[in-house]
């Protein structure tokens, strides 16, 4: 089984030489930390920056330069400032190759809800809706079951929805999935987790296609 | 002769009246008009509408304005970080409209660019999509959504002169120039002030044909959110 580390560290495998990629708030950000040796990703933050750099060290905080979880960044070579209105216009017109985001459910259609709890204070979806329904390839990076251990990868979702059949791809501490016509096709099984285990976790359909993998993450 | 200068943010929001409807720059705590804001409450304008990316914080930015039950309704699209919000959210004393961020940025661009709407895929089997036209354009669906309509847009930027012409610094701009755009009347409050001509006119975002009133702000505080740091190798 992965930790969100784990989790990170396996999208940051699906990332190509010259990805423009948006990364969600929580274990998506994580995936900045595991760009493999030898290529060049440009990470997109919504709220108008193009190439984002690290933290700054405590002399070079600068409080007009934040991300989208309003945590202060650096710029880095070939940074570019833009406004909010051009952000979502590169993530629409489909220029973003790659955005992970984190979920509470994702439905074996590809739908995806992850931005309200009915009974709960809503904060709104920020830039979320914008995302799922532009962008070209969505991964979504969460925990296979809840709190109370229920599936996260469900037929139908059953909070509110966030955008329609738009997920590509999920992975969750127990393996990697393909959303596909007809369901969840596990590609890969986490370390140590057999694919018994997996069925018992999914609530939607899961296509288990002869031998599974585990997966390599060094 | 353009008379943009204002001496102060008290003179620059003086007519706003009870009931207005007012766009503000920023995004979370980042570029927002603080000295407007500040004179705002000092002014005790009520029963406003804000359209703004967020709320603010408790002590700071539009929730000083909350504090004050200034506020009738907010038009935002994350508002999460903000108790006293919350508290009049569920007590029934705020309206909330919550619409995606791109929409709302698109929005205001709209109103600027002269456009009466703009059809967006944000929101498409979603609530947000409830009560409004949609439509198919090559297999894809689309919603219909409205440019603004405000009675001021109040933004910050880094530099202005006396023509109103306004450059952002790094992500402050966010909102910023697309709100400018946006405003009947709109009211910039910059950390620098030039003369008309001391700008590089190759470097202006905003031109000031869109800004009516400008001034020099004071005392900025800037306050940051979260301040992420990494330490010295």
């Amino acid at each position: 089984m992965l930790d969100k580390f784990g989790i990170a560290k396996r999208i940051a495998k699906e990332l190509q030489d010259g990805y423009y990629v948006n990364l969600g708030i929580g274990i998506p950000t994580l995936v900045a930390n595991y760009v493999p040796e030898g290529i060049e990703v440009i990470l997109q933050s919504e709220n108008g920056l193009l190439g984002i750099g690290p933290f700054p060290y405590a002399d070079e905080v600068d409080a007009d330069l934040i991300n989208a979880g309003k945590q202060t960044v650096t710029t880095t070579n070939g940074s570019s400032f833009f406004d909010s209105a051009m952000s979502f216009g590169m993530i629409r017109s489909g220029r973003v190759d790659l955005t992970v985001l984190g979920a509470m459910e994702v439905a074996e259609n590809g739908d995806i809800a992850n931005w309200k709890i009915p009974g709960k204070m809503v904060k709104g979806m920020g830039g979320a809706m914008d995302l799922v329904a532009s962008a070209k390839n969505i991964i979504v990076a969460m925990q296979h079951v809840n709190k109370a251990g229920e599936s996260k990868l469900l037929k139908r979702c059953s909070l509110p929805i966030t955008g329609l059949g738009c997920v590509k791809k999920v992975v969750t501490e127990l393996g990697v999935f393909d959303i596909v016509p007809e369901g969840f096709k596990l590609l890969e099984r986490a370390p140590g987790v057999s694919v018994d285990y997996i069925k018992e976790k999914t609530e939607g359909n899961l296509i288990v296609d002869g031998e599974i993998p585990e997966m390599i993450l060094d | 002769m353009l008379k943009k200068i204002v001496s102060n943010a008290d003179e620059a929001i003086k007519d706003i009246q009870d009931g207005a409807v007012i766009m503000l720059g920023g995004f979370g705590l980042c570029g927002i008009p603080e000295n407007s804001i500040t004179a705002l409450v000092k002014k005790g304008v009520k029963n406003l509408t804000c359209i703004s990316n967020n709320a603010g914080v408790d002590d700071f930015g539009i929730g000083l304005m909350l504090k004050t039950r200034q506020v009738k309704k907010m038009i935002s699209s994350y508002v999460g970080e903000n108790a006293e919000f919350e508290r009049q959210l569920l007590s029934g004393e705020l309206e909330v409209e919550l619409i995606p961020q791109g929409t709302l940025a698109t929005r205001c661009m709209a109103t600027g660019y002269g456009m009466p709407a703009i059809f967006t895929p944000a929101g498409v089997g979603t609530e947000v999509a409830i009560g409004k036209e949609t439509r198919d354009f090559e297999g894809k669906m689309y919603l219909l959504e409205h440019a603004f309509k405000s009675d001021f847009a109040i933004v910050k930027a880094w530099k202005g002169d006396a023509h109103g012409n306004l450059i952002f610094r790094a992500t402050s701009r966010n909102f910023n120039p697309l709100m400018a755009m946006a405003g009947k009347i709109t009211i910039a409050e910059v950390e620098e002030l030039y003369e008309a001509g001391e700008l590089n006119p190759d470097e202006i975002h905003t031109p000031g044909i869109y800004v009516n009133r400008i001034f020099k702000g004071s005392d900025y505080e800037k306050r940051i959110e979260q301040v992420t740091t990494r330490l010295k190798a």
